[in-house]
């Protein structure tokens, strides 16, 4: 089913959740919402679900007006953060849940729901936990648990509140990888928030980068990571350097570097901020055509890639990912200055206001 | 292993022996005394003592007293505790306060406080006895001062308990299809069971031991408003030892069999839990087994 948010306001006291925010989600989809914490996304989740309510706004269901139907009769399914799952209930109990409190004339049979729940914990594979209860399992099992739990109810809409937080790295990744199937499996629209970049690009079909209560960027994961539309997404996104310099009808100009931009060919000595990622930075040892130059401070070598931090004359630090063999073929080591020279950067200017520098 | 975190040995007796001989001090020699003195002059004193009517129309109204105060208590403390730890409102830190009240006022207050509501030469004590009913002096201001005391029992219990559960089990629940009633029967009710058991309990020991305030609106007429508390302190004035022990042995018994029956309750509960680790254990190694 799809869904549709249209001029969603949301206000908690002083603080602005949501400000006029509208989204599609078609059906089928599996959107990441992801943002920094406080950033509105899961207040937007919420408000989908029908947990808080919006001060404007409207949430429509396969075109349906949503907005005011009751979380109850909305047929969604809510994963919690930390599970919430029934304490003083056995797995089995917890999964038949939503089932047995139907009413009377559309509960199925106590067979029936026996059948459906061994079903689930078959899909979660962890049919041999039925009789234990909540506190006897693993974060992972809370976490698949707590999934079936929600899909008993054969919901429409699947909703995640950061499914991945509370668990350990090895468990997030083999369940990040097991979402991914089991929506590829059952295709029932799903909304997920997480904080954590990589998560969102790695198991959403879109994402939705969200920040003070915006929507600043929506789209394909590769999309948005090679085409950042704010200098914000671009930072949210992964490590990068910041270079300040102008733009004069679209030639960049950073100290003695130049380079003609595809862009900007209206500006007019704007001052404009470059960001380039660390693998887009390659290092030589040559002064010409040099982006910017710095001593070298750090070197991690660890797995295939290296990281090398340097130092520029004012204090900043740049920070550069190369090859292993690239790093061998340089041969440097701590002190030593070298040059950096871009291979990809994105350019924004500051515009009249002043663009700040997003802190993460 | 358990030296390095623990105390040494000596120092552990000690302490432990000073824990016992206070508990033996304060807690277990009075009560056997109580016990001594109802029954050292025999059963038979004992049961007369019981059975004679002022002691007996005592122990009914302390047991209708109790019977009004807890279930009303019960009632209010679990609305209080629900609307306090889930919703926020105009006027939520006012009533946790007001919660609170009827422990921060001395009994004999409160009971005068009753009086200057009530009593006969008021207007809402007179007008209620031109309609027959007299509050004061009678069984309905005993009533009251004894639901007044134990208001805050079962909410103090409860508030603290349902703030640190949160509500997302029952936000859960209601995602899921259930009712506001089946949420509370099926998910509220059985994570607070232990508290509100416990704030029962504790109503009921301090609604059938209550004296302060119910002595002030009592009046003190023999066979119509004495509780048992108050029955005692009669006894006792007259020097009449047993009956007065007796009725003492009588209050202390309550609290000893409503002690039981929680153990009791906890030992079936930790037996099914346990019984569940078990399965649990057994499962796993099924499961690990090819």
């Amino acid at each position: 089913m799809s869904i549709e948010i249209r001029n969603i306001r949301k206000q908690f006291g002083q603080f602005t959740a949501l400000d006029n925010v509208s989204l599609d989600i078609a059906a089928g989809e599996l959107l990441a919402l992801l943002g920094p914490s406080g950033c509105g996304k899961t207040t937007l989740l919420r408000i989908i679900a029908g947990l808080e309510k919006p001060d404007a706004g409207q949430v429509l269901f396969g075109g349906a007006d949503a907005t005011h139907t009751h979380v109850a009769e909305r047929q969604v399914g809510f994963v919690f953060q930390h599970y919430a799952l029934f304490r003083h209930m056995t797995v089995f109990d917890n999964v038949a849940f939503g089932l047995s409190v139907k009413p009377r004339r559309e509960r199925p049979s106590a067979e029936e729901i026996r059948e459906r729940v061994m079903k689930l914990l078959k899909m979660v594979q962890l049919d041999w936990l039925a009789d234990a209860y909540p506190g006897q399992l693993s974060g992972g099992q809370r976490q698949r648990i707590a999934l079936a739990r929600s899909l008993a109810v054969e919901p429409k809409v699947l909703l995640l509140d950061e499914p991945f937080g509370a668990l350990d790295a090895k468990v997030r990744k083999d369940l990040r990888r097991w979402l991914r199937e089991l929506h590829n499996d059952m295709h029932i629209t799903s909304v997920f928030v997480t904080h954590d970049q990589e998560e969102a690009l790695e198991v959403s079909d879109r994402v939705v980068v969200m920040d003070h209560g915006h929507i600043e960027q929506v789209g394909r994961p590769d999309d948005i990571y090679e085409h950042p539309a704010t200098p914000f997404v671009t930072q949210f996104l992964g490590d990068v350097n910041l270079f300040h310099g102008r733009v004069d009808a679209g030639q960049l100009t950073i100290g003695s570097y130049e380079q003609a931009l595809g862009q900007h060919q209206d500006a007019d000595g704007d001052a404009a901020v470059a960001y380039v990622r660390p693998h887009d930075l390659d290092l030589t040892l040559q002064a010409d055509g040099a982006l910017a130059q710095g001593r070298v401070e750090h070197i991690h070598a660890v797995g295939p890639v290296v990281r090398v931090e340097l130092q520029q004359a004012d204090g900043q630090t740049i920070e550069a990912a190369v090859s292993k063999e690239r790093f061998r073929a340089l041969g440097i080591v701590p002190g030593d200055t070298v040059y950096v020279t871009p291979r990809k950067l994105a350019v924004f200017l500051k515009d009249a206001a002043g663009q700040q520098d997003y802190v993460i | 292993m358990a030296n390095l975190t623990t105390e040494s040995r000596p120092v552990r007796y000690v302490l432990t022996a000073v824990a016992l001989v206070f508990l033996f001090l304060f807690l277990l020699l009075p009560l056997i005394g109580v016990f001594w003195e109802a029954l050292h002059k025999g059963w038979q004193l004992y049961l007369t003592a019981l059975v004679e009517p002022e002691a007996w129309s005592a122990i009914k109204l302390t047991l209708i007293s109790a019977a009004i105060a807890v279930p009303l208590n019960l009632v209010f403390g679990v609305s209080a505790a629900w609307a306090i730890a889930r919703f926020d409102f105009r006027g939520k830190s006012l009533l946790t306060t007001l919660i609170d009240l009827p422990f921060a006022v001395s009994p004999v207050v409160a009971g005068l406080m009753f009086i200057l509501l009530f009593g006969a030469n008021t207007a809402a004590g007179g007008w209620l006895q031109d309609h027959g009913l007299q509050v004061i002096f009678a069984v309905p201001g005993i009533v009251l001062a004894t639901v007044f005391v134990t208001f805050p029992f079962v909410a103090r219990e409860l508030i603290p308990l349902m703030q640190s559960q949160g509500a997302d089990e029952e936000q859960a629940a209601i995602v899921l299809g259930a009712s506001g009633w089946q949420t509370f029967r099926k998910v509220t009710l059985p994570n607070i069971k232990w508290g509100l058991l416990y704030g029962v309990i504790l109503t009921n020991a301090r609604a059938m031991g209550e004296f302060g305030a119910v002595s002030v609106v009592s009046g003190h007429i023999r066979g119509e408003t004495n509780t048992i508390p108050l029955h005692v302190e009669i006894l006792y004035n007259e020097y009449n030892f047993v009956g007065a022990f007796a009725c003492a042995s009588l209050l202390a018994l309550l609290a000893l069999v409503t002690l039981l029956v929680k153990s009791l309750v906890e030992w079936h509960l930790h037996r099914q839990q346990h019984a569940s680790t078990l399965r649990t254990a057994e499962a796993r190694l099924q499961a690990a087994q090819p």
